[in-house]
């Protein structure tokens, strides 16, 4: 029986009935239509299927440890999505429990504690202490409000970090160093290559366990514990112990990916679980979309391979300009406004070069830091000031700093600007000024440029798309 | 008892707190506003202390001061202070604004960003070395008040003048004038505030940018205390900031004022006597853990903090 479309519903708000329905017609829409009839099963082999055949397409060790530590960062990933992305908890403590879980590997595999523990043991103890100290550290911010809990979970990972480093029991800073690779039922695992499988193997546990528990009764709370705890708590709902569940899950995941990423390691050391990588994990969430499964392992792969691309400066350049174009490319509507952009932007940054040279050559003398193809092309093309970077590769003069400082303000600046053409035309001369502060300034030091574009990219996420590239919006009405 | 050491603890308890106070200030003003926790606060003071320190050099270093050291002391003060007031806004502004109706989680990640984009922007820009104020250059050591036991470098009574005097303005602002009942209205209520006329948006910018200019103000009174600054420094004083403004009851500007004092003391005396108190087995780096201690204890017995009043949920 179908109702006449244009009388009004019973139970459907117009607005958000009209807004599902242009979704629906839309290819996103029908995408989305075509996942959803997937069935789970189908759904968990695509998302393995990728990194099973990984390990064929490499030869390197360098690439198969950084395929290691993707799948313990997505781990990881998937361990913070409880408590952000299905109960809207900030948990900033998270990386904690990753360390713990670590560290509680040291203690029970290494040479250092004189013990050598199986792993088909160690892993699970490890969780399960872990997540008690998920529980443990929930516990006294169980009457919070989210703001709280962020806050003391933040002091908990400082005071973690304190112990770390001065206790004499972990030996400092300098880590411990002397663990046992990983033994599962006697055998050792020796090759990056076995822990690149075991970690897969968790991952398909955790992914499955994950996806069940989303589908249970726990999961469906807690969902609705995110979007009114109060309505929640009126429908009856455990409320503390729904939290506190969502934190020692959490916490239990993240303590598996410590026990894994110890051991392929070979040593743990303070400076692993620190701030960095706890905000590179909230970029790996909310970029996939918090909530997703899907999305936060989209996410945390995409984070892992741009954070190693832009190791190296001549890869970092390619990422850079391919970047920017394919941004502009997707965002700016009409479709031939974008490659006018950057057209005018070659012109212009070819006429500011010309200038340049004729006016004052000290500005065009020095060379960039890479040494590939698109190097060579930027280098007759961006302004590169002789001696603009110090030896160290810090800025050396006040130029490239208020260069830099410049290009933040007038981007900030251009997401002011309502006027569509205006803004098009603003964009020729902010766009070549980042090409020269990528240039002279980010490219120097790749290191800290990495979480320099980190930080800005989870303000941005959250200004434009807080929903992520493959999380849902949602439609609230106020 | 050793009074030399109790004496010397309790004006390192003090110079402290006066600075942590000026942090929680600007904490509470804003999440009394805007029920937003600024976790970039902290980072907002590290770029007061560069400021600082900037202006510092520009007038001749500590060594050679092209003008007189009062005269130094002001221009450091105000320029940090318009230059965090100002980035203040700009955070509001573009961090903040565009996520008012959104989940709460959004700004607190958005925030997260912020403090991340900072900090590493001050990396990226100055290096990771520590910069001295050098300030035992400035002003001798020896000047100051010598009494009995108590020996207090005329810097510090700076600091801790100059703190209260902020203070003291701020509790005058927000009492005593327009902007101050303004903003007293929009904390209370910003739908009611906004329908008599007042334009809560602004209120907003002046309080983003006031909160900001007292932590810049806080970041250059570290540097000249404690000496030395780098990018990573907002993150403790951030902490302890927000602490000393759940301690005093968030959103109470003499709450901010008397939790800061009590986390400086705490934390001044935890340095002190950790390591006797627990027979050396602690040394004084887990002062902090005094501290957090001190935190759950209040979150867990007196949320509310020492003058908040009890927060009623309505539906």
């Amino acid at each position: 029986m179908s109702e006449p479309s244009d009388s009004p519903r019973i139970g459907v708000d117009e607005w958000v009935a009209s807004a599902e329905g242009r979704r629906e017609r839309s290819l996103a829409g029908r995408a989305e239509a075509l996942y959803e009839r997937t069935p789970a099963a189908v759904k968990l082999l695509a998302l393995v299927v990728p990194f099973a055949v990984f390990p064929q397409l490499v030869d390197s060790d360098y690439l198969m440890q950084v395929g290691v530590d993707t799948l313990v960062f997505v781990l990881l990933a998937l361990g913070l999505n409880v408590a952000v992305g299905w109960v809207g908890l900030l948990d900033l403590g998270f990386v904690a429990f990753f360390g713990l879980g670590a560290y509680l590997y040291a203690a029970v595999a290494s040479e250092y504690a004189g013990r050598s523990w199986d792993g088909m043991l160690a892993i699970p103890a490890i969780a399960i202490s872990v997540a008690v100290a998920g529980f443990l550290v929930g516990l006294p911010s169980r009457r919070l409000v989210g703001d709280y809990l962020a806050i003391v979970t933040l002091f908990f990972l400082q005071l973690w970090l304190v112990v770390l480093i001065n206790a004499s029991f972990t030996r400092g800073p300098n880590g411990i160093s002397d663990l046992y690779p990983l033994q599962l039922l006697g055998r050792e695992v020796v090759s990056l290559e076995g822990y690149y499988y075991v970690a897969l193997a968790f991952f398909v546990v955790i992914v499955s366990f994950l996806f069940l528990l989303n589908r249970s009764r726990t999961g469906r709370a807690w969902r609705a514990l995110r979007e009114d705890e109060l309505a929640a708590e009126l429908m009856t709902m455990p409320v503390n112990r729904l939290k506190l569940m969502a934190f020692a899950v959490g916490a239990g995941i993240a303590g598996v990916a410590g026990a894994l990423y110890a051991p392929s390691q070979g040593a743990v050391f303070p400076a692993n679980f620190d701030i960095l990588v706890l905000i590179t994990v909230y970029a790996m969430v909310v970029l996939g979309g918090a909530g997703s499964l899907l999305g936060v392992t989209v996410g945390a792969v995409l984070i892992m391979a741009v954070l190693e691309t832009l190791r190296d400066p001549s890869d970092a350049s390619w990422v850079f300009y391919g970047v920017v174009a394919i941004g502009l490319v997707a965002l700016m509507r009409p479709r031939w406004l974008a490659p006018a952009v950057l057209a005018a932007t070659v012109v212009f940054g070819m006429g500011v070069h010309e200038l340049a040279e004729r006016a004052r050559p000290s500005l065009v003398e020095g060379t960039t830091v890479g040494t590939a193809r698109i190097d060579e092309l930027v280098d007759s093309w961006v302004l590169v000031p002789e001696g603009a970077v110090g030896p160290d590769g810090l800025p050396a003069g006040a130029l490239a700093r208020l260069a830099y400082l410049g290009l933040v303000a007038s981007v900030l600046a251009l997401t002011l600007v309502r006027d569509r053409w205006l803004r098009a035309g603003l964009m020729v001369p902010v766009l070549y000024l980042a090409a020269c502060v990528w240039e002279n300034v980010l490219l120097a030091q790749p290191a800290v440029a990495r979480f320099v574009l980190i930080g800005a990219l989870l303000v941005a996420l959250m200004a434009f798309r807080p929903q992520g590239l493959l999380g849902r919006r949602r439609v609230e009405i106020v | 008892m050793d009074w030399d050491k109790i004496v010397q603890l309790l004006v390192n308890g003090l110079t402290l707190g006066s600075v942590y106070a000026l942090v929680a200030l600007g904490f509470s003003m804003v999440y009394g506003i805007l029920k937003l926790l600024n976790l970039a606060h902290g980072d907002v003071l590290m770029v007061g202390a560069f400021i600082g320190w900037g202006v510092l050099g520009w007038l001749g270093g500590a060594q050679d001061p092209s003008v007189a050291v009062w005269i130094l002391l002001t221009l450091m003060v105000l320029a940090a202070m318009a230059g965090c007031g100002f980035l203040g806004v700009a955070i509001e502004r573009f961090a903040y604004r565009p996520l008012r109706r959104a989940p709460r989680i959004a700004p607190l990640i958005s925030a997260l960003g912020v403090s991340f984009f900072i900090q590493n922007s001050v990396l990226l820009l100055f290096g990771a070395n520590f910069r001295s104020y050098e300030s035992f250059d400035l002003v001798d050591v020896e000047v100051g008040i010598h009494w009995g036991p108590l020996n207090v470098w005329i810097l510090r009574i700076v600091v801790m003048a100059s703190a209260l005097a902020m203070m003291l303005g701020l509790w005058i602002l927000v009492t005593r004038t327009k902007l101050g009942r303004a903003m007293r209205a929009t904390a209370f209520d910003r739908e009611a505030a906004a329908m008599m006329g007042i334009d809560v948006d602004r209120v907003i910018v002046k309080t983003f940018f006031i909160g900001s200019a007292l932590a810049g103000a806080a970041g250059v009174l570290v540097g000249l205390v404690f000496g030395s600054i780098n990018h990573f420094m907002g993150f403790g004083y951030g902490l302890k900031g927000f602490t000393a403004a759940v301690v005093g009851g968030i959103g109470s500007i003499p709450g901010a004022m008397f939790g800061g004092i009590l986390i400086g003391l705490a934390e001044a005396f935890s340095v002190g006597y950790i390591e006797d108190v627990t027979f050396g087995r602690l040394g004084s780096a887990f002062s902090d853990l005094v501290v957090f201690l001190i935190l759950i204890g209040f979150m867990l017995l007196r949320p509310q903090g020492i003058f908040g009043k009890k927060d009623v949920k309505k539906v």
